[in-house]
């Protein structure tokens, strides 16, 4: 065997075993998530797929809600995800194909926001949020979000990145900013679309401590502290039933990943300071 | 600063694009963060029906709190932890999966999945793997060291398991930029330096790992973020900042502080103390990107 290929059969074994490790407590869900109360606790533990698959899934989706949350949470990731990445091209738009007055200080004002996590907000947003009337309601999961200095910085890279050749094409055959926006600029933006897009779908997915805080209505909670209330009193937990509302929570964002993936690496990849 | 070719002469549309952005970021970005600074100097009666201006004495009782101070320990050795150990862990596996062998693709796609994870599911799958009797991590571990071990009721047991998940759960996001990295790498460089007959140790830290310096620097910071506030749903569904207190960092201090005993200035307080962090970590990474970080080209 030559040098190289022992490398690359080492390289397929060191890969391997990684993948697994990555991959082994996604498959232990899995598999609980298919074994009754009585074969989750047999000692040692059983890893091959049980009996109570359907049930648990569906007490998972009926009894514990996670159905009526997941619908909340498709609903409030989609809704920011297309807002966000429009208004963020809008904004990409003016920054680049325009002067005005002030600009570069407008833009360093947005993204001197990347500096503002919610997290450190959410004492004063609460009161905001409060105050507006929006506490225990949809807004108040959106409206916030609306904005981003990630999405800014994305298209405002991308567009510069753009050869001006095409916007001399586009005046001359007389088309306006917006009109060039729409049959220009975004059939060149797919990359940079999909990476925001799959960011922001997932980021709203996964959110926790917001909602936590601001929805106190069970009917309209987020997938994600929904799960918080399926282990509330250890011991009477079904973990089966746990580990099925595991499994269908990080379905939707596993999914949207797989598909974007290529979009997300290259999206950055144009983005990257090289 | 990049000077733009600009192309379209209105004065008033390029206002009109921006305002929706920048309304958004004055309400809900700046004027909380305002907000949260005016609130941290006032103590707060219970539901906010009393508020009395207080300087900054929320401050100082924070910095003579002695379980403060274990919560900013606590966060310390989260944060080095788990940014060191994921980001070292995840450039091994980017260099592993950069080579280019039959079936590539389809390792790198098993390895960066787990960015789709948020932290309150993998909270969720440790807490039961680590659970006494029943988990199977917990079951290994008998088999191997022949005894169980206390996870969620040891304090270092429960700050390493916080780690361990945390760590799980970034390294999809962080093998995604390092491979990405890697494959924007100048591979001339990298072949000169395998004709100069340069072993893979020195090569990777003479050559790889100063061209990478500029994705480490900016992992190292979205890292620091995300021990600092990501992993708030984790902690919360494993420990929920327990046992006596050794899992409970900043952010879950602050939530308690402010939502479970509604000391409203105290956790403002806090919040400043986070934001300030925050700012000074930026500041960092700008001064040091711009001398000691290498960009190729």
């Amino acid at each position: 065997m030559s040098r190289r290929t022992r490398l690359d059969l080492l390289t397929h074994i060191a890969l391997i075993i990684t993948c697994i490790i990555v991959l082994a407590p996604v498959l232990f869900a899995l598999a609980k998530s298919t074994q009754t109360r009585a074969e989750v606790f047999r000692f040692p533990p059983q890893l091959t797929p049980g009996t109570a698959l359907l049930d648990n899934y569906r007490t998972a989706w009926n009894a514990f809600s996670l159905g009526q949350y997941m619908v909340n949470s498709t609903y409030i990731a989609i809704a920011v995800t297309v807002a966000k990445t429009a208004l963020s091209m809008l904004a990409g738009l003016a920054l680049v194909y325009f002067a005005f007055p002030l600009k570069d200080y407008i833009f360093y004002f947005i993204l001197f926001t990347l500096m503002m996590p919610t997290h450190i907000l959410i004492i004063a947003l609460f009161d905001l949020v409060s105050d507006l009337g929006w506490g225990n309601s949809y807004p108040a999961l959106i409206v916030p979000f609306l904005a981003s200095a990630t999405g800014v910085f994305l298209f405002r890279q991308h567009f510069s990145s753009i050869p001006s050749d095409m916007v001399d094409a586009a005046r001359a055959d007389g088309a306006g900013p917006l009109r060039f926006l729409w049959s220009i600029l975004i059939p060149m933006s797919w990359n940079t679309i999909g990476a925001l897009a799959l960011i922001q779908l997932i980021y709203m997915w996964n959110q926790y401590l917001w909602p936590l805080i601001i929805i106190r209505e069970d009917a309209r909670q987020v997938v994600q502290v929904g799960l918080r209330g399926m282990t509330a009193g250890q011991d009477t937990t079904n973990w089966g039933v746990v580990m099925a509302g595991a499994v269908l929570a990080m379905l939707p964002p596993m999914v949207v990943f797989i598909l974007l993936h290529r979009q997300f690496t290259r999206g950055f990849a144009l983005g990257q300071e090289k | 600063m990049y000077e733009y070719p600009a192309r379209f002469k209105s004065k008033v549309l390029p206002f009109v694009l921006l305002s929706p952005t920048l309304l958004i970021l004055v309400v809900f970005l700046y004027y909380p963060v305002i907000r949260t600074f005016i609130l941290s100097t006032y103590r707060v009666a219970f539901l906010g029906l009393k508020k009395q201006f207080t300087g900054l004495e929320n401050f100082i009782s924070l910095a003579q709190d002695p379980g403060y101070l274990h919560t900013l320990q606590v966060t310390a050795i989260i944060t080095a932890s788990v940014v060191i150990g994921g980001l070292a862990i995840s450039l091994a596996i980017a260099m592993l999966a950069n080579r280019e062998i039959w079936g590539a693709s389809i390792y790198r796609i098993l390895l960066i999945w787990p960015y789709a994870l948020s932290p309150a599911v993998a909270g969720i799958v440790f807490l039961f793997m680590f659970s006494p009797g029943f988990g199977a991590a917990n079951y290994l571990m008998f088999r191997v060291i022949g005894k169980e071990l206390n996870w969620l009721g040891n304090p270092r047991l429960a700050i390493l398991l916080i780690i361990m998940a945390s760590i799980w759960k970034n390294l999809g996001y962080n093998v995604v930029f390092y491979l990405a990295g890697l494959q924007n790498l100048n591979t001339d460089v990298l072949e000169a330096a395998e004709i100069d007959g340069a072993g893979a140790w020195k090569r990777f830290w003479s050559v790889v790992f100063p061209l990478l310096s500029p994705m480490t620097f900016f992992l190292l910071i979205t890292n620091i973020t995300y021990s600092f506030f990501g992993i708030f749903g984790m902690i919360d569904i494993v420990t929920k900042g327990g046992p006596l207190d050794s899992t409970n960092v900043m952010i879950y201090n602050l939530y308690r502080d402010g939502f479970e005993y509604y000391k409203t200035g105290l956790a403002a307080a806090q919040s400043v103390i986070l934001f300030l962090a925050v700012i000074a970590l930026t500041m960092v990474q700008f001064r040091t990107s711009g001398r000691l970080v290498h960009y190729g080209g």
